[in-house]
Parts: C-alpha cells; sequence; structure tokens
C-alpha cells in the first residue's frame, strides 16, 4: 500500500515512530521519548499522530506528557542554559547565577526567550561538584560561575549564534 | 453469596462481600463524611475526608474505597477523627477561593457544606489559590479551574461514563489542573456539551454558562414577543430547588410562574415530543416498511448524542433519524405557524427553552437548519438550575402558585410526549404510534416495559401483530459503543441486523438525569423522577401521540403530513461528520 505522507513534518515523522512501537505493549512513553529525540520536544500534531496512530485518547497523552518534567510541550530555544542545583552548587550559591540569568534573559526558569535564542533550565547535580556553581551552555562546562560572569556568557553565545545565523 | 460481618462503632452490620466501609456504615445510620466519593461513580480516593479508624491497623483508612471484611471494628468518629477532618478540610480551603457569597453554587456547593458542618471559622493556611482563567469556550458549561478541588469526578465522569475524553488532569502534585488535552479550549476538544461533568462537581468548578441576564433583557424588552417552551424532564425536577422530592410533578405552576415573571406565552415541548414522534415514526415505518432507506433507525433527539455520533460514529450518519429535537421543532414552529396565525413577524419574537440540559444550548445554532424560519429558531436555552434562580430571583412563591394551562397550538400533550424525559420514554412513544401506523390500531397494552429501566443497554423484541421489530436503548454514551459496534459487524459482514430501531441518550437515565438538572442526582433520584414522569403519563387520557389534537391541527392547517416538504424544511436536520479537535 502507498504510504500516504501529509507533508507536515510532526506527523510523516511522527508516523515513522510510532510504527516501530505501534504494537507493543506500554510502548507509549517510549514512541514520546523518541519524538522528542527527533524535535527536542513534543509538537501538538505530534501528539495528535500518536493518539491516531496508537489508538489512544489525546487527552490521555497530555495527561502522560504534562505528569512528566521530561517532556517539553514547546520548542526550547537554540542555545539550553542549564544551572546546576544540586547541593553543593546550591551552597556555593548557584541560586544568584540562576537570578542573574533571569534577569539578563527576562524569562523565569524552565521559558524560552521569545527570540527562541536561549532557554533557560535548572537541572539537579550534574556531577562534577569540584567545579561548583556549574552551569553548562550547550555542552560547554562554565566552572565556578559568579552572577558577575552571566553578562559575559550571554554576549559570549549571542554573538556566537548571530555567526552562524 | 458470601456475607461479611463487622462492627462499625459498635454496631453490628452485616453486609454482601464487596461493600465498602463507607456503604455499610450507610446501613446503620452512620454517615461518614466524603467529598470527592460520588455514588454514581468509582471512587478516586482522592480528598481523604471519609478516614476511618480499623482495630489493629495502625494507619486511618479510607472508608469509601475500602471493603469490609470480617470481624473489622471500626471507628467513624473520635475527637483524633474529628481533627483530622477538619485539617483535611483547612488544606482544601486554603487552595480554594473565598468566593462563596458570589458563587453559582453558593447554597448548594459540597464544599460550602462541609465547611459549614465542620465549623471551620478561620483560615487556619496561608492561602495560595493558583492565577488560572475560566474555559466558557462552548458557550453550554463554563470551567472555572481555580474552584477546583481535584476530587477527579469530571475526569471520571468524562473519560469513562460517558466515553468522550474530553477532560483530563494536567500537570501533577500542587499544579494538577483540570482542562482539555494540552489545555486547548473545550470548545476545540471532542466535548460533546453533555454537562454530566457539571452536574457532577461538588464545587463552582464546572457549572452551566448562565443564559439568564440575556433572557431577563429579552423578557423586558417591550417589543419582542417572548416565548417560552419546557421540557419533558423539567417538571419532575424543578421543585428540588423548592424543597419538594424529586419527581414531583410541577407542570401547571411552571406555567403559572412563567407567565408571572413575563412571557407572552408559554409552550410546551411535550406537544412538539409528540410531533417529533409523528415524524419519527413515519420515518420508521417507511424504512421498515417500504424500505426507503437502510435500517436501523437511530434517534436523533439528544444533541449531545448528535455530537458524539458526528465526532467519533459518523459512518452511522446514515441510519439517523434526520428529526430535530423538540426542542429545534418547536422553536421553528414558534417563529412560523404560531408567528402566521399572530400576525407577528419572526424577528420581533424571542424564543426561550427550559431544558435540563447543557447541550441544548449549543444546539439552537448547531447548523443551518436552526435558523429554518429565515432567523435563529431558538433564541435561548436554559438550564434547570437556571430557571429556578430566575423563579427565586422573581420572589414567586413557587410551590403555592395555583396551577394554570399551556398556551394554546403548540402547548397541548399526550402520556407519549412527557415520556421523551426517561431512558426508554422517545423508543416506548414512537413504538405505540408504529403500531398504529403499521396496523391501523392502538397496541392493546401502551407500556413497553422492555423499554424502561436503569440498565445501561436495554434490548428487547416487540411483536407489532406478528411482525417482529428488534429494539436497543442505551442512555450514558459510554454504553454506546457496544450497540454501534454491533450494528457496524452486521453491517460489514452482511449479517442480520441486530436492531431496526435504536435510541441512545447522553445522560444516564435519559434527560431527567440531563446535565442541567438539580444536582445531586443518583440512580434513587433518577428513579423518582422517572416515576414522576411515568405518573403523568398515565394521568393522561390520551397516551399516544398521533392522538393529539393540535399536533393533528398542525398537520390540517399548516404542514399537510408526516414528511412532507414543508415538515422537511422546518422539522428535520442533517449531518456531517466533525473532527474531534479542530487543529
Ligand atoms: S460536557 Fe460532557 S463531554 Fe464535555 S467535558 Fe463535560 S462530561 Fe465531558
Ligand atoms: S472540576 Fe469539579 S468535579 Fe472536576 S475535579 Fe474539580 S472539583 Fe472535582
Ligand atoms: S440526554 Fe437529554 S439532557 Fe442529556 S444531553 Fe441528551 S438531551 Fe440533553
Ligand atoms: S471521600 Fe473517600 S477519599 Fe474522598
Amino acid at each position: 500500500m502507498a504510504e500516504e505522507k501529509s507533508g507536515n513534518k510532526y506527523i510523516d515523522e511522527s508516523v515513522n515512530v510510532v510504527k516501530k512501537w505501534k504494537n507493543k505493549r506500554g510502548s507509549l512513553i517510549m514512541a514520546l521519548h523518541e519524538i522528542q529525540g527527533v524535535f527536542g520536544y513534543i509538537p501538538w500534531e505530534s501528539a495528535r499522530t500518536v493518539a491516531e496512530q496508537m489508538n489512544i485518547p489525546l487527552a490521555r497523552i497530555y495527561e502522560v506528557l504534562t505528569f512528566y518534567n521530561y517532556f517539553k510541550l514547546e520548542a526550547p530555544g537554540k542555545v539550553i542554559i542549564s544551572v546546576c542545583d544540586g547541593t553543593a552548587c546550591h551552597i556555593k550559591g548557584s541560586m544568584n547565577v540562576l537570578d542573574a540569568f533571569k534577569q539578563e534573559l527576562g524569562v523565569e526558569e524552565n521559558e524560552t526567550t521569545p527570540d527562541r535564542l536561549f532557554h533557560l533550565q535548572v537541572v539537579r547535580c550534574l556531577g562534577c561538584c569540584g567545579l561548583s556553581p556549574v552551569a553548562v551552555v550547550n555542552g560547554k562546562t562554565y566552572s565556578s560561575v559568579t552572577a558577575g560572569d552571566v553578562k559575559n556568557i550571554v554576549a559570549e553565545w549571542r554573538a556566537k549564534e548571530a555567526e552562524t545565523a | 453469596m458470601t456475607m461479611i460481618k463487622a462492627r462499625i462503632d459498635n454496631i453490628e452490620v452485616e453486609v454482601e462481600e464487596g461493600t465498602t466501609i463507607l456503604e455499610a456504615a450507610e446501613q446503620v445510620q452512620v454517615k461518614i463524611p466524603t467529598l470527592c466519593k460520588h455514588p454514581d461513580l468509582c471512587a478516586t480516593a482522592a480528598c481523604g475526608i471519609c478516614v476511618v479508624k480499623v482495630a489493629g491497623r495502625p494507619n486511618l483508612i479510607r472508608a469509601c474505597c475500602t471493603p469490609l471484611d470480617n470481624g473489622m471494628e471500626i471507628t467513624t468518629r473520635d475527637p483524633e477523627l474529628v481533627e483530622v477532618r477538619r485539617n483535611v478540610i483547612e488544606l482544601i480551603l486554603s487552595k480554594h477561593p473565598n468566593e462563596c457569597l458570589t458563587c453559582i453554587r453558593n447554597g448548594n456547593c459540597e464544599l460550602q457544606k462541609l465547611s459549614a458542618d465542620f465549623g471551620i471559622r478561620c483560615e487556619e493556611y496561608e492561602s495560595i489559590v493558583p492565577d488560572l482563567p475560566k474555559d466558557d469556550s462552548t458557550k453550554s458549561i463554563v470551567l472555572d479551574p481555580r474552584k477546583c478541588i481535584n476530587c477527579g469526578r469530571c475526569v471520571e465522569v468524562c473519560q469513562n461514563q460517558q466515553a468522550v475524553w474530553a477532560l483530563s488532569f494536567l500537570n501533577r502534585g500542587i499544579s494538577t489542573q483540570i482542562a482539555a488535552a494540552g489545555g486547548i479550549p473545550l470548545a476545540e476538544s471532542p466535548c460533546i456539551k453533555c454537562g454530566q461533568c457539571s452536574a457532577h462537581c461538588p464545587t463552582g468548578a464546572i457549572t452551566e454558562y448562565d443564559d439568564t441576564l440575556a433572557v431577563w433583557s429579552a423578557i423586558n424588552d417591550e417589543k419582542k414577543h417572548c416565548v417560552v417552551q419546557i421540557a419533558p424532564a423539567v417538571r419532575v425536577a424543578i421543585g428540588e430547588a423548592f424543597g419538594l422530592k424529586p419527581g414531583e410533578l410541577t407542570t401547571g405552576k411552571l406555567y403559572a410562574a412563567l407567565r408571572r415573571i413575563g412571557f407572552d406565552a408559554v409552550f410546551d415541548t411535550n406537544f412538539s415530543a409528540d410531533l417529533t414522534i409523528m415524524e419519527e415514526a413515519s420515518e420508521f415505518v417507511e424504512r421498515f416498511v417500504n424500505k426507503t432507506a437502510p435500517l436501523p433507525l437511530i434517534t436523533s433527539c439528544c444533541p449531545a448524542w448528535v455530537d458524539f455520533m458526528e465526532k467519533y460514529h459518523y459512518d452511522m450518519i446514515p441510519y439517523f433519524s434526520s428529526c430535530k429535537s423538540p426542542q429545534g421543532m418547536l422553536g421553528a414552529l414558534a417563529k412560523t405557524y404560531y408567528a402566521d396565525k399572530k400576525g407577528i413577524k419572526p424577528e420581533d419574537m424571542v424564543v426561550v427553552s427550559i431544558m435540563p440540559c447543557t447541550a441544548k444550548k449549543y444546539e439552537i445554532s448547531r447548523s443551518k437548519d436552526m435558523y429554518s424560519s429565515g432567523v435563529q429558531d431558538v433564541d435561548y436555552s436554559l438550564t434547570t438550575r437556571e430557571v429556578a434562580r430566575m423563579l427565586k430571583q422573581s420572589g414567586i412563591d413557587f410551590l403555592a402558585l395555583a396551577e394554570e394551562e399551556a398556551d394554546s397550538l403548540l402547548g397541548e400533550y399526550t402520556g407519549a410526549g412527557t415520556i421523551f424525559g426517561y431512558t426508554g420514554g422517545v423508543m416506548e412513544a414512537a413504538l405505540r404510534t408504529a403500531y398504529y401506523f403499521v396496523t391501523g390500531e392502538d397496541p392493546k397494552d401502551l407500556d413497553f416495559v422492555q423499554t424502561r429501566g436503569l440498565e445501561g443497554i436495554k434490548e428487547a423484541e416487540i411483536d407489532i401483530k406478528g411482525t417482529k421489530i428488534r429494539i436497543a436503548v442505551a442512555h450514558g454514551t459510554g454504553n454506546v459503543e457496544t450497540v454501534v459496534n454491533r450494528i457496524r459487524h452486521a453491517i460489514e459482514t452482511g449479517e442480520e441486523l441486530p436492531y431496526h430501531f435504536v435510541e441512545v441518550m447522553a445522560c444516564p437515565g435519559g434527560c431527567i438525569g440531563g446535565g442541567g438538572q438539580p444536582t445531586g442526582v443518583t440512580d434513587k433520584v433518577r428513579l423518582e423522577r422517572t416515576a414522576g414522569l411515568e405518573k403523568d403519563d398515565h394521568a393522561h387520557q390520551i397516551r399516544c401521540s398521533h392522538e393529539n389534537k393540535e399536533v393533528q391541527k398542525l398537520y390540517e392547517d399548516f404542514l399537510g403530513k408526516p414528511l412532507s416538504e414543508k415538515s422537511h424544511e422546518l422539522l428535520h436536520t442533517h449531518y456531517v461528520p466533525r473532527p474531534c479537535y479542530k487543529r
């Protein structure tokens, strides 16, 4: 049977993913996980596609999606800033660093700037407490960060993105 | 059956195995307080107010979801339990806005009552009311998630009882919130506007969309001729708002009260229920005897069922009766037939209906067929609850009113019209008239008891002088799928049809248990309201729709005959598949 493509990448890609998981029990989370791997979040169209293809009510899918913090429902920013709030970092003032990022970017934690450039999040221990407080930006680690460093870090990434854009 | 023996507050109880502690306690007149538990629904065990002590167990036990066990020694009240329960209430109140005085449920809210019963006098915990917007997008029901106590009833109702899956819980912990999938407006979800969630919500978090202000201004607009119609199920329920028992018939008082508050004419939807039967029974005979269209014939008088079918079962469209609901038929006739006779222009009229139903608010503008008089046929559809409030505002001593009659042309009704209000009633009324259409005489016994009762799906074979008609009656949309799948299977395989005629009502019990009826419905209340309508049926000399004199006159003077061109123009409608989600 010829496959019908909708021409919408969120739908077509999700159809592909679901195919693998469709007939396995308890595979909803795996399918959603994989879709988030592709897009960085779960777009509405993808959730609808999963619902249709797996014959699960959409309301149930969103119950699952919003139950786990792990799932993102909005496109993340291109530059993801993770501030560590493990015990060591916390003691050394990571919340001041977080506040500085909030102020600099004008967003709260788990939010993305309106231009979709930066996404700010807090993570539990990153496993490098010796470097605390730690922030990780798109894989690059910044150690012993202070609130004063924040302006420069943001500027650095803004410049980088402007170059590649 | 195994029996369980135990003691509750030192009183011996003996109950069937599987009975919960809560139910067992009721049998010995011990009332354990509850909040999240509703008698219709599986326990969600969300609130913790029903805790009791069981001797030998270290922790407190939730009575609503724990079955009684042999030899249990249960304590339902002592100072410690009262303190724990009080604390539960205080915690709930700390997340609940302090808005009782301006709340639509003021006076019949289950949280308010508990708080009063426990004598809560101050706010023990710092208040953290979430800042969440209302959702009135359906214009049938309103969600106010700030007032939600997360009892889970509405979700249980919407997902399981009704099988619609419009409502769900989003997020978890303290940010848990009821909403449609992904937080979209309810109107863009599969919601069928049945209002069952609003009839089960203990608080003001889900309510009917209030149209009373608009209706007041229509009534007070001197330039408008304002008429009203009353649905069958309203007359046996509205009394509850004035302290009457469920099922007490208030038809005559309701006519009187509506005249007093200023309606220019008072009609009865029971009249157009009789008319619906004339059209629908004719449709059935056409399909059954003359084979002009396929069987089974499926009833269409419940707009929530119509919406459900258009969204989830649109392959059933060819089997649907094309009849509008009685509300729709009366609206169309009020602005044509009645308007003509009175010499009033349809645009100078306002038609208000009083329905047990929130979906009827949606129906009045659901398609262009609802504008068959040239303007919108029914302008406003009010629920029983809204009208009870309007009567109270008017200072009318409802119970003391002398009974009056409905206005002529669209007011007379038979016993068949009134039983539209309960599950199986439309089928029964249609069978009475179909029998007459096929055989030329009335059935000897007008009571088709096979259609009655609260069982979710009722199936029967009816004998019309040797011709067998197989029928099914389903109520609560959660029961629909079984019936529809049987039909589908027969159609696909070419096997013999399981049914010739099918009635569906979205609400459990039919309209007497409608989403716009006074809250607090249980099966007991459903049966009492049903009994009220049965009594009304039997009290009528004429119990068959085809003998309704005003209906006969309507055909003579205006419509011609059932299924005539004029009937089709005014009394019938069309269906289209609709997407469950708009995006
Ligand atoms: S009105 Fe009916 S379908 Fe809509 S949310 Fe409430 S229970 Fe669900
Ligand atoms: S909206 Fe009402 S029924 Fe639904 S969970 Fe909240 S309080 Fe319970
Ligand atoms: S069963 Fe009656 S009250 Fe319920 S949605 Fe249908 S028409 Fe309305
Ligand atoms: S009534 Fe038992 S937990 Fe709510």
